[in-house]
């Protein structure tokens, strides 16, 4: 499979700017600014039926396209680089290795929403990457990729690097706006939608990293060709992150459908220390475990759903056989309930309560009934809670008790851990 | 966004000049002034190491904001400081990706190494230490944000060489 977003791994130094020109960089930005309106640059976007790589799968098209048109108020792209999903880290290594890339991709869009100005959310630790892409802007701006009258038309454009500061909730859209106005990170009460009021209440598309990484591929090469790759649904490519116990960790770029074995076998090196597979995280910690019998599931997002989970950031996150459950729970459910904003009762009250059993489990005071305890509190947070990030609190918890009920009441009966932990 | 700055006579202030200018051409940047308070902080942060009280009032002064909502917004977030910290910051992940990679055994290590809990600062002022959550680097788990840089595949031999680094 050829590399796509991935192209840095064939080509040196393509973080440069005369680099990513000679290989065919920014003249997507230039056809589209030549040949292109800006609903025809949406309109392709559209039929290539790009998803959002932030974890939704919203279609990226469809998103653009709900921006007011011919209204003469500022409208907003904000890039949300802020990546703090656990077992995530994709957009670090696209935005250092090709953030011209992405700044393409970011002026396509623009372009297509009538945009002049676009921010970049990046978590306050990409402290580096952050650098990086401030250095790409002043780049692109000096040889008239940003900036005023860009490759000569009347397109203008202001890209501004935001970091933020240590809070996983800011990558929920809403919150990260009302951050981006220099607030406390809350989500807010949708409608209004951010394509109708959202940065400063102005029309604003939030899309991830990936997402507008890819744009520029596709309106060089066509709708089509994006099409072909993938499956029907879920088309191109996506970048696993893949961590934990496997052999070889890292972001492996391949065709949306690949199976959870072929990419944990063939790419990322099998399982660790030679052991068997125990369980697998597909997308990112906020959403279900799965297990061994689900290794040939495809990853895409119809797939991975049909199969009880979701694709999510497609963060990958596996563990081998002397990996405990209830300690991984724990684990996922104290990072959980330290990152609930606490502006509602559901996740804020209910993410302590499931971190206070499972700490009881796993120090071998767990009681009968503490399983059905813990199943009743994040039943109780899923969908009842203000923001996904409840539900997504809910999911290991949920899961892990589905699917390895049996590890859970051997931490009852025996005040301790079935693989010998505690 | 164009901020102004008078200065109030005889009044001690805590941001140098320098600061001050850095906080004006950001504001630039942005269409409201509120919008400017998150990398006011940080250049306030940079400059003082931490986020006193003084540093909350004068960066709203600056941005004409009222100082309790630039405070709300310090405590908001776990990157901005609010008490002095030590000289180096070392905070390691101890997320699920990390903690399969062995992140607890480091954690130990630093512990007993420095002689302090996550969350302390060493008697001398010179290392603070956190538990912090995935830092987007799972690949090379475990890993740990030291002074604004990544190392990752810790060790302990690593961390020994790392801490001798910075003068332990
Ligand atoms: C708690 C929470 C955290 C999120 N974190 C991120 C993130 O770090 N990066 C991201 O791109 N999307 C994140 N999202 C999803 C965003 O809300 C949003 O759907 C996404 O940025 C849209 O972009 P896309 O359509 O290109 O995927 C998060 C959502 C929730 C509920
Ligand atoms: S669900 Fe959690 S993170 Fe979302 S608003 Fe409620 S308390 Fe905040
Ligand atoms: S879990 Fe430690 S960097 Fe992701």
């Amino acid at each position: 499979m050829e590399n796509i977003l991935f192209k840095h791994l064939d080509i040196a130094d393509l973080e440069k700017l005369d680099v990513y020109v000679a290989n065919g960089g920014y003249a997507a930005l230039g056809k589209a600014l030549k040949e292109l309106a800006p609903a025809e640059v949406t309109g392709l976007v559209t039929r290539s039926g790009l998803r959002g790589r932030g974890g939704a799968g919203f279609s990226t098209g469809k998103k653009w396209s709900f921006i007011p048109k011919d209204v003469d108020t500022p409208k907003y792209l904000t890039c949300n680089a802020d990546e703090s999903e656990p077992g995530t880290f994709k957009d670090r290594e696209l935005m250092v290795r090709n953030p011209h890339q992405l700044l393409e991709g970011i002026a396509l869009c623009c372009y297509a929403i009538g945009a002049a100005k676009s921010f970049i959310y990046i978590r306050g630790e990409y402290a580096h990457q952050a650098r990086v892409m401030e250095k790409a802007i002043e780049e692109a701006k000096e040889a008239g990729y940003l900036g005023r009258n860009i490759m000569g038309s009347d397109f203008s454009l202001k890209v501004v690097v935001h970091r933020g500061a240590g809070a996983y909730i800011c990558g929920e859209e809403t919150a990260l706006l009302d951050s981006l106005e220099g607030k406390k990170g809350w989500p807010r009460f949708r409608p209004p939608f951010p394509a109708i009021a959202g940065l400063y209440a102005k029309p604003t598309v939030i899309n991830n990293v990936e997402t507008l990484c890819n744009v520029p591929h596709i309106i060089s090469r066509g709708p089509e060709w994006f099409a072909s790759i993938g499956t029907e649904k879920s088309t191109g490519t996506k970048v696993f992150s893949v961590s934990g116990h496997v052999n070889k960790p890292g972001n492996y770029e391949l065709p949306m459908g690949v199976t959870a074995r072929e990419l944990l076998f063939e790419h990322a090196g099998g399982i660790w220390g030679g052991r068997r597979l125990k369980a697998f995280i597909p997308g990112g910690a906020s959403v279900p475990m799965l297990t061994e019998s689900d290794l040939d599931v495809r990853l895409d997002f119809e797939s991975v759903m049909a199969a009880g989970s979701m694709l999510g950031s497609g963060g990958v996150i596996v563990m081998n056989e002397d990996a405990c459950i209830v300690w991984a729970t724990l684990n996922l459910s104290k990072f959980y309930n330290h990152e609930s904003c606490g502006k509602c009762a559901p996740c804020r009250e209910g993410t302590y309560f499931i971190v206070q059993i499972l700490k009881a489990l796993e120090d071998g005071h767990g009681l009968p009934g503490d399983v059905e305890k813990l199943r009743d509190v994040a039943t109780n947070i899923d969908g009842r809670s203000f923001c996904a990030l409840g539900d997504a609190a809910a999911q290991p918890v949920k899961s892990s008790i589905d699917r390895f009920h049996e590890e859970y009441e051997y931490h009852i009966a025996h005040r301790g851990c079935m693989v010998g932990r505690s | 966004m164009g901020v102004t700055q008078a200065q109030q006579p005889g009044k001690a202030r805590l941001l140098s000049e320098a600061t001050r200018e850095n906080i004006s051409r950001i504001a630039l940047n942005y269409d409201s002034a509120q919008s400017v308070v998150m990398p006011a902080l940080y250049a306030a942060q940079e400059q003082l190491g931490y986020l006193p009280d003084q540093a909350i009032v004068e960066v709203a002064e600056i941005l004409q904001l009222p100082p309790s909502e630039v405070g709300a917004v310090a405590s908001f977030y776990t990157m901005y400081f609010r008490r002095p910290v030590g000289q180096h910051i070392i905070s390691v992940c101890e997320t699920l990706s990390c903690a399969l990679r062995g992140a607890e055994g480091i954690m130990e290590h630093v512990r007993r190494k420095l002689n302090i809990k996550a969350g302390e600062t060493t008697a001398d002022g010179k290392f603070s230490l956190n538990s912090v959550e995935c830092l987007g680097a799972c690949d090379m788990a475990p890993v740990a944000m030291i002074d604004g840089e990544y190392y990752g595949n810790l060790t302990e031999e690593k961390v020994d060489e790392i801490l001798m680094g910075l003068g332990l």
